[in-house]
C-alpha cells in the first residue's frame, strides 16, 4: 500500500516537474523567432490556405441549409426578411468559425499529430535535439502561430461564402428578393458579431494546433502510434472547440 | 572524457541499466556490446540528456548531464555529433539542408556553413548528392549522410547507433572505415553501439559488454578477443 501511494506521488511529482518545464520551455521557444521565424510562411500556407477549399465546402452547404430552414421556420410567422438575419448572424457568430475549426481540427489537427508524431518515432524529434535545435521553436512555435493567424483568415472566407451561399438560395428557391434579404442581414448586424467570431476562430485555431503538436510530440511505438495520436489530436481538437466555444460565449456575449 | 556513473533506468517494471558504471576516455573509440535489449542505445541516449537517469550521472568534460541548464545542454550538444540507427535524417530536407540544419542553429555564416557541408559530404563519398532527399538515398548512402550530419557539427565526440545495422558487408565495411578515418584524422572520440562483432573488432580501441544494465567485462580488442569468460565467448562466436 505505501509502494503504491509512493508510486502515485513520484508520478505526480514527475508530472507536475515535465509540466513546469515544458511551460518553461515553451516560453523560450516564442522567444527564438530566428528559429521559427522563416518556418511561419510556409506553415501559414499548410495549414491556411489550403484549408480554404475544404472550408468554402462547409460553408456553401451551410448558407443553403440555413436559408432553406429559417425560410421553413420564419413561414407564416414572422416576415420573410429575418432569413438574412438569421443566416448572417449564424454564420458569422456561430457556424462558420465553429463548423470552420471542426473540419480543420481534422485536417490541420491530424496532419500536425501525423507528421510529427512520424518524426518521434522515426527519432527525427531526437536528432533535432542533438543537433541542438531547439524543438518547440522548430516544430510547435511556428505551427501554432500559423494556425492561429490563418483561421480567422479562413473563417472569414467561409463567413462570406456563406452568406452569399444563403442569399443565393433565398433569392433563388425562396420567395425572396435581394434588397429583403439583406434588409434582414444590415437590421440585426453589429460589429461584434464580426470580431466575436473571428476571435473565436483564432483561439480554436491556438488549440487544435497545439493539441496536434503535443499528442504528436508523445507519440510512442510505430504507425499504431501515429494513428492513436492522430485520432487523439482531432477528438481533443474538436474537444477544445467546443469548450472554447462556450467559453467565449459565457464571456463576451 | 564521457564517465557513466552507477546510473538506473527503467522503464515502467524493466529495469534497462542497473548501475551501468563506465569511462569512455578522449581520443578512442569505446565499443558498447551486447545482446538486444541490454540497454545499450539507452545509455548513448543519456550522454546527450535525451534520457535522464533514475539514479547515478553521466558526466561530459567533468558537467553532470541532468544538472545542466537548457543553454549548458544546447552547447554541450554542439559538441557531440550522434549518427542514429536509421539515421532520422529529416524526410522534408534535402541532404545538404539535413547537414545544415545544425550548423544555422549555431549561427555560422552561410559561406562557412556552405563549406561544413561540402566538406563532410567529400569526406564521407557523397559529394554530389548535396540536392537529394533522404528517400531518394540507398541504406547506405543515409547511413553516410547522418555521418556527415553529425561530422559537419566538427564535434569533440561522435556517438554512433548501430551504424551498419541492416547493411551489406561491403557498405558496412565502408562505413567501419569511415569511422577509423574519423577517430584518426579528425581527432574525434567515438561511442559506438552494436552488435556486429565484426564492426566492433574493426574500430575499437576497447570493448565494453553490457549484460542485464551494467558493464560485464570490458578490455581492449585482444583482450576481448582472448578472454575465456563464457559470457563474451558465446556472443563473439554468436553460439545459442
Amino acid at each position: 500500500m505505501t509502494d503504491h501511494l509512493n508510486r502515485i506521488g513520484v508520478a505526480q511529482l514527475g508530472f507536475i516537474r515535465r509540466t513546469g518545464r515544458w511551460a518553461k520551455d515553451a516560453v523560450h521557444a516564442v522567444g527564438l523567432v530566428r528559429t521559427w521565424g522563416p518556418l511561419l510562411a510556409m506553415h501559414m500556407r499548410r495549414l491556411g490556405v489550403d484549408s480554404i477549399p475544404i472550408a468554402l465546402f462547409l460553408a456553401v452547404f451551410t448558407g443553403i441549409v440555413l436559408a432553406l430552414l429559417a425560410s421553413y421556420i420564419f413561414t407564416g410567422a414572422v416576415p420573410l426578411y429575418f432569413v438574412g438575419a438569421l443566416v448572417a448572424k449564424t454564420v458569422m457568430m456561430e457556424l462558420g468559425p465553429v463548423l470552420t475549426g471542426m473540419a480543420l481540427a481534422g485536417r490541420v489537427g491530424a496532419n500536425i499529430a501525423a507528421e510529427l508524431g512520424t518524426m518521434k518515432v522515426t527519432e527525427q524529434v531526437d536528432a533535432l535535439e542533438t543537433l541542438a535545435v531547439d524543438v518547440h521553436a522548430h516544430l510547435v512555435v511556428p505551427r501554432v502561430f500559423a494556425a492561429t493567424l490563418m483561421f480567422p483568415v479562413v473563417t472569414a472566407m467561409a463567413v462570406a461564402v456563406g452568406v452569399i451561399s444563403g442569399w443565393i438560395t433565398a433569392t433563388t428557391l425562396l420567395d425572396l428578393s435581394t434588397p429583403e434579404f439583406f434588409k434582414g442581414v444590415r437590421q440585426f448586424y453589429h460589429f461584434k458579431d464580426i470580431w466575436f467570431g473571428l476571435l473565436k476562430s483564432a483561439s480554436f485555431g491556438a488549440a487544435i494546433s497545439l493539441m496536434g503538436a503535443l499528442t504528436g510530440l508523445r507519440t510512442q511505438g510505430g504507425a499504431e502510434g501515429v494513428g492513436r495520436a492522430t485520432t487523439r489530436a482531432v477528438v481533443l481538437g474538436c474537444e477544445a472547440i467546443l469548450v472554447l466555444d462556450a467559453f467565449w460565449a459565457l464571456v463576451l456575449l | 572524457m564521457i564517465r557513466f556513473n552507477a546510473v538506473r533506468k527503467t522503464f515502467g517494471a524493466k529495469q534497462v541499466l542497473d548501475g551501468f558504471t563506465l569511462d569512455i576516455p578522449d581520443g578512442q573509440t569505446t565499443v558498447l556490446l551486447g545482446y538486444s535489449g541490454t540497454g545499450k542505445s539507452v545509455a548513448l541516449k543519456h550522454i546527450v540528456g535525451l534520457l535522464e537517469p533514475d539514479d547515478g550521472s553521466v558526466e561530459v568534460d567533468g558537467r553532470i548531464v541532468h544538472e545542466m541548464s537548457r543553454s549548458e545542454l544546447m552547447a554541450m550538444r554542439a559538441s557531440i555529433g550522434y549518427v542514429f540507427q536509421f539515421s532520422a535524417l529529416f524526410d522534408s530536407l534535402s541532404v545538404a539542408d539535413n547537414i545544415s540544419l545544425g550548423l544555422r542553429e549555431q549561427r555560422l555564416p552561410e559561406d562557412e556553413i556552405a563549406r561544413r557541408v561540402a566538406a563532410s559530404l567529400e569526406r564521407v563519398g557523397l559529394a554530389d548528392q548535396e540536392a537529394r532527399f533522404p528517400a531518394e538515398l540507398s541504406g547506405g548512402m543515409r547511413k553516410r549522410v547522418g555521418i556527415a550530419r553529425a561530422i559537419a557539427l566538427e564535434p569533440r565526440y561522435i556517438l554512433y547507433d548501430e551504424p551498419t545495422t541492416g547493411l551489406d558487408p561491403v557498405t558496412s565495411a565502408v562505413i567501419d572505415e569511415l569511422m577509423v578515418r574519423n577517430k584518426r584524422e579528425l581527432g574525434v572520440t567515438g561511442v559506438v553501439v552494436t552488435h556486429d562483432m565484426r564492426s566492433a573488432f574493426a574500430v575499437a580501441d576497447r570493448i565494453a559488454m553490457l549484460y542485464q544494465g551494467r558493464v560485464h567485462l570490458v578490455g581492449t580488442v585482444d583482450e576481448i578477443r582472448r578472454t575465456d569468460d563464457p559470457l563474451v565467448r558465446q556472443f563473439i562466436e554468436g553460439r545459442p
